[in-house]
């Protein structure tokens, strides 16, 4: 991924703009952009959808496929995340291999699937030791005008909410299709999503466009899920070379907080409803 | 008509229908030319960026710029997962796209540079080589690029002895009876109807081949009305 080359005016602006709690854009330093949900991207799959926030564009879709267990976790079904940035997508973003961007992005966003163990592995596994369903989340970048994390980490948790179970064909040992009405297993209370926060100037800013995102000192990735009504870090991530201030960690850690509260319940209704 | 085994159509189209088509452009924003284009349950978009500079520079023609495809189905297009990423049907399919779309865009103009098209199927029920292109000719359009004519993609297929337009994925991949499914994808262009791409595997007379053709030319005449739509109606938000 080539790096996306900002003019120092337009550096500046964005600063100074933050600097008096503005944007370019018209929006507050906390405030996100409208999310967008749209279903039947493909019948082909367990679900696909497509996730916008603004002009930020990612689909995903999940398939179930059948597979060995691993030695280690012969009941557990097993997962996978995979992400393309892919150059239709945004200018900066190459053909090929996957790029460090990519990678990382579909890194994260599988261990906080992961680690939270918010798809049921066990009840994924149909012979223990020999035949368990692998869930695959695929992920595909259409359009980048920043904040492709938090984007496609919503899409992943939304495409997983509406995922059919497979009908498994006992006889012939394959998959005849998918289920109209059971949904894969899912630990609804563990439901998590993550928030990316940037320090752009003095001021730390949630869902950055295209160009903020250019001009970030750092960013840190924070996933939060419900403890009785309140959030609970369940994940974090910290990108760029730039270092946390105590202060600044104590402003990002409110602003999560606060934003949490204003979007779990509409997430939870995506993801689930 | 010949008499043949394949009489009636699933969907109730008639041998010489296109599905129900749907075409936008303008749907990835930070492109220079973007477009969608829906043939049934088959989708595909594209998305041009370019003409820009040609990295490495070996490869740079300072007569013309070049026009490079690329061709790829979504992991959740299909029933059975594919892995992101090229394979090997993928990469013949973007290069004979390449190669369709080549003899009609003019990029003498900007001489060192490339211009990108990239082709994605978000879900595909058989025809995805030629909805790709359809949008893709679109999507070149739409940014503005020069071509000396549009051009049109349709499969033209043969189901046992009969001769059909538009094969979805049960007459393409699982009619076998008698003479089995042949598909015939073929791009014309929009003025002189030369054919731009070609391609067949099975079994076809000589004869029927020209039939093939003649249909195609008249399925190709409908889905240039359908892009020219979408072009018209760029810029219309209420478009799609």
């Amino acid at each position: 991924m080539g790096k996306f080359i900002m003019p120092n005016l337009q550096r500046e602006k964005i600063e100074s703009y933050l600097n008096d709690g503005k944007r370019l854009d018209g929006r507050k330093a906390d405030e996100y952009r409208e999310l967008v949900v749209e279903d039947g991207v493909s019948k082909n799959s367990a679900s696909a959808i497509r996730v916008k926030f603004g002009k930020t564009e990612v689909l995903a879709g999940v398939h179930l496929a059948l597979a060995t267990p691993y030695p280690d976790s012969p009941d557990s079904g097993t997962f996978m995340t995979s992400a393309e940035l892919h150059p239709m997508a945004s200018q900066q973003f190459d053909i090929g291999r996957p790029g460090i961007n990519s990678i990382e992005l579909a890194r994260v966003i599988d261990r906080g699937i992961r680690e939270s163990g918010f798809i049921d592995m066990k009840k994924l596994c149909i012979r223990k030791g020999e035949k368990v369903y692998q869930v695959f989340v695929d992920l595909f970048a259409i359009n980048d005008d920043g904040n492709l994390l938090d984007v496609a980490g919503l899409a992943a948790l939304i495409a997983l909410g509406r995922a059919r179970m497979p009908i498994y064909n006992e006889e012939e040992d394959k998959i005849d299709g998918y289920s109209e009405t059971e949904r894969i297993p899912l630990e609804k209370d563990v439901l998590s999503f993550s928030m990316t926060l940037h320090k752009i100037g003095n001021a730390i800013v949630a869902d950055v466009s295209k160009d903020e995102e250019a001009v970030s000192k750092l960013r840190l990735t924070v996933a939060m899920g419900d403890n009785d009504g309140k959030p609970r870090i369940t994940a974090m991530q910290k990108g760029l070379a730039g270092t946390i201030s105590t202060e600044d960690m104590e402003t990002i850690l409110k602003l999560a907080e606060s934003k949490w509260k204003s979007m779990f319940p509409k997430v939870k209704e995506y993801v689930f409803g | 008509m010949v008499e043949g085994l394949y009489k009636k159509r699933e969907d109730g189209r008639k041998f010489t229908d296109v599905r129900p088509m749907k075409a936008k452009v303008g749907i990835v924003p930070s492109a220079d030319g973007s477009a969608s284009f829906e043939t049934g349950k088959t989708k595909a978009i594209a998305v041009v960026r370019g003409p820009r500079t040609l990295h490495p520079q070996h490869m740079q023609n300072a007569q013309t710029g070049i026009l490079r495809v690329s061709y790829g189905m979504m992991p959740f297009s299909v029933e059975d997962r594919i892995r992101p990423g090229p394979n090997r049907r993928a990469e013949e399919i973007g290069k004979v796209t390449e190669w369709a779309l080549s003899s009609v865009v003019d990029l003498s103009g900007f001489p060192n540079t490339v211009v990108d098209v990239f082709v994605q199927i978000p879900q595909a029920d058989a025809g995805t080589r030629v909805a790709g292109i359809n949008a893709a000719a679109l999507a070149l359009a739409h940014a503005g690029i020069p071509m000396k004519e549009m051009v049109s993609a349709i499969g033209v297929g043969k189901i046992d002895k009969t001769l059909v337009v538009d094969l979805d994925k049960y007459e393409d991949s699982l009619y076998h009876d008698g003479e089995g499914s042949t598909d015939i994808p073929i791009v014309l262009t929009s003025r002189t109807k030369e054919i731009a791409l070609l391609q067949l595997d099975g079994k076809i007379s000589v004869d029927e081949f020209k039939e093939v053709i003649e249909l195609g030319k008249v399925a190709c005449d409908d889905i240039l009305k359908v892009q020219m739509d979408a072009l018209k109606n760029a810029g219309d938000s209420t478009n799609g």
